[in-house]
């Protein structure tokens, strides 16, 4: 155990002692934040202001409450798998330099090793995400709060949920890298394209039917879902107390609530059958189950300790 | 002695190229045993293979009496290797590095500390303890590397090419620390160098060329064997030395005379006595087995 504990420590003080590795896994929020600030808030805020009924008046902290909702909701999202990705670089680094080779000629076991691997990238992931949570909340005050004590907490869950799954999709492809390019090439296409493929920077309702249909497959997909409809929630209900207050009926209230919610990937469905909120939790959370168990499973086929 | 290293037929290949060809040798222990060999010959994939880092192909590997295939746990907690590069953590300190290596043994709190404190007197590093391994120079990182492969106090110690590229002060500082825990433990030491005449220090060595064993023995078997002696003579003329027969070259002040060996030396002597009034017999060098044995000479480059 005192192994585990040592390697844990090694592995979470090599990466936040690495400046490049930190802050090239801060690339995509700050990609993010950056199509933010240039144009995606405008894009997000007529998106929403469009969205609402004729005659509707919505205070500009609401819609900005909602811009902002689903801007944390994509930094959290995305973050919590290309953190996860760079952090656990470390295992392939250690390959690359020799370390690996020369931590398992000891007595520690190899599957100790792997399991520093998950639990060190678990820990560096988290840090960062709670750290950026906390920035994401912070702005959320000022720009529009409407988040409940619970809202807060489940964003919390989600993150540490996420971060589960991202650092098991890591440890997976990681384990077959072996060179400073491989490294480098995969650290690229996951920052750049992760965004992309889980809705976190254009929401998928945006894009092609055979692309929506290809996305829904992806776990990382209900991930983003999951952590927007935390976000956002205390917007929904804001917003639909403004619309019920205006007369509308209830079958009005839900069909414009359900008009926004799917335009911003807050309701998805797989193959016309919506998934609820508790399902996308599942269905991350028996992804990253699933993830571990391959992830296991490649560590036990390898023969040779190093 | 008891054997604590035996290899049987050992063999490994990488694709087309056989790395290690149906090698076979004995460790005994308390031994220095010198491994040499030109860069790709295939001495750290036997290293590697030792360590149960690198599967084999075929042969057997029995390290302490116990097979590298099946007791690999029971080997590692006995061994300790320095490969030909650092392994250290540049981003931590000497301390840190040290302190998680031990914990990998199982030496942790005061035992680890006792342990590191140790090894920092005997290789003279005390002082660098709290700095980041990535600040130190050659030598000092080669100190912790050592020491880091010391801490388990291991029965056999592994040197893949420990001393390349080191000023003469620290190869120095480095093996009178390994003699004196190799003397007073008997620990095992298995070498690979480029350096001659580390290897010259041996009690026995082996010459790897293509995966095989070209040339085996002690030192001084080895020299007789192939490198043959010289005989300096001084103060004398070119023709008394062209007289002689054998094939000599100018050097500063005189001539050196190749002779096939210490008889024939000798009898050149007796034989001639007017042409060696100033003379030293000297024995052939460990390079020259070495270029005699592979055609190659060994250079110190990685």
């Amino acid at each position: 155990m005192k192994s585990l504990f040592a390697l844990i420590k090694r592995n979470t003080k090599l990466f936040f002692l690495d400046k490049g590795m930190l802050f090239s896994s801060l690339i995509t929020p700050m990609i993010l934040l950056v199509l933010y600030a240039t144009f995606l808030k405008d894009i997000f805020y007529d998106s929403f202001a469009q969205s609402l009924p004729e005659g509707f008046t919505v205070s500009k902290s609401l819609i900005e409450g909602m811009v902002g909702g689903e801007l944390v909701s994509s930094i959290l999202a995305v973050s919590c798998v290309t953190v996860a990705f760079c952090s656990n670089l470390i295992m392939v680094q250690d390959k690359v330099n020799g370390a690996r080779k020369d931590l398992l000629i000891t007595p520690v076991k190899k599957s100790v090793l792997s399991l520093s691997y998950y639990v060190a990238t678990l820990i560096n992931t988290l840090t960062v995400c709670f750290t950026a949570a906390a920035a994401c909340f912070i702005y959320l005050a000022i720009v529009g709060w409407y988040l409940s004590f619970t809202d807060v907490l489940l964003i919390l869950l989600d993150t540490v949920l996420l971060s589960m799954f991202g650092t098991a999709l890591s440890s997976i492809v990681n384990s077959f890298l072996t060179t400073q390019g491989q490294m480098s090439a995969v650290g690229t296409i996951v920052s750049a394209g992760y965004g992309f493929i889980c809705g976190a920077y254009m929401p998928i309702h945006s894009f092609g039917d055979g692309l929506q249909k290809a996305l829904s497959f992806l776990p990382g997909t209900y991930g983003t879902s999951l952590m927007r409809n935390h976000a956002l929630n205390g917007t929904f209900n804001e917003l639909a107390d403004v619309i019920t207050k205006s007369g509308a009926s209830e079958t009005d209230v839900t069909a414009i609530m359900n008009g926004i919610k799917e335009g911003i990937d807050c309701k998805l469905s797989f193959f016309g059958t919506e998934v609820s909120v508790p399902a996308m939790a599942v269905i991350v959370l028996c992804s990253t189950a699933v993830l571990i168990g391959v992830y296991v499973l490649i560590n036990a086929l390898k023969k040779k300790r190093a | 002695m008891e054997n604590v290293i035996e290899i049987k037929n050992l063999v490994k290949s990488f694709g087309e190229v056989k790395a290690v060809n149906d090698l076979s040798f004995k460790v005994k222990e308390g031994e220095l045993f010198a491994f040499l060999g030109v860069n790709g010959a295939g001495k750290s994939t036997t290293i590697s293979i030792m360590c149960g880092a690198l599967e084999k192909d075929g042969g057997s590997v029995i390290i302490n009496g116990k097979n590298v295939e099946t007791q690999i746990n029971g080997i590692v907690s006995e061994i300790g290797v320095v490969f030909q590069n650092s392994a250290l953590d540049s981003a931590l300190s000497v301390k840190d590095n040290l302190t998680i290596k031990a914990s990998l043994y199982g030496i942790n709190g005061k035992k680890a500390e006792e342990r590191i404190n140790e090894l920092g007197n005997l290789l003279d590093f005390s002082d660098l303890m709290k700095r980041t391994v990535g600040k130190l120079s050659g030598g000092q990182r080669r100190r912790i590397d050592v020491a880091r492969a010391l801490l388990n106090k291991p029965k056999i110690l592994i040197l893949d090419e420990p001393t390349t590229g080191l000023d003469p002060q620290t190869r120095k500082t480095l093996w009178k620390v390994i003699e004196d825990i190799r003397k007073k433990d008997k620990m095992t030491v298995l070498l690979t160098t480029h350096y001659m005449e580390e290897a010259a220090d041996a009690d026995y060595v082996i010459i790897i060329d293509g995966g095989k064993i070209s040339a085996e023995g002690t030192p001084l078997e080895l020299k007789n064997k192939y490198a043959g002696d010289y005989i300096r003579v001084y103060g004398e003329t070119e023709e008394k030395i062209k007289a002689l027969g054998e094939k000599y070259e100018k050097i500063k002040d005189g001539f050196r005379v190749s002779v096939k060996d210490t008889e024939t030396a000798r009898n050149l002597i007796i034989k001639y006595p007017g042409t060696f009034t100033d003379f030293e017999v000297e024995k052939g060098k460990m390079d020259d087995v070495f270029l005699s044995v592979t055609g190659k000479k060994l250079t110190g480059e990685n």
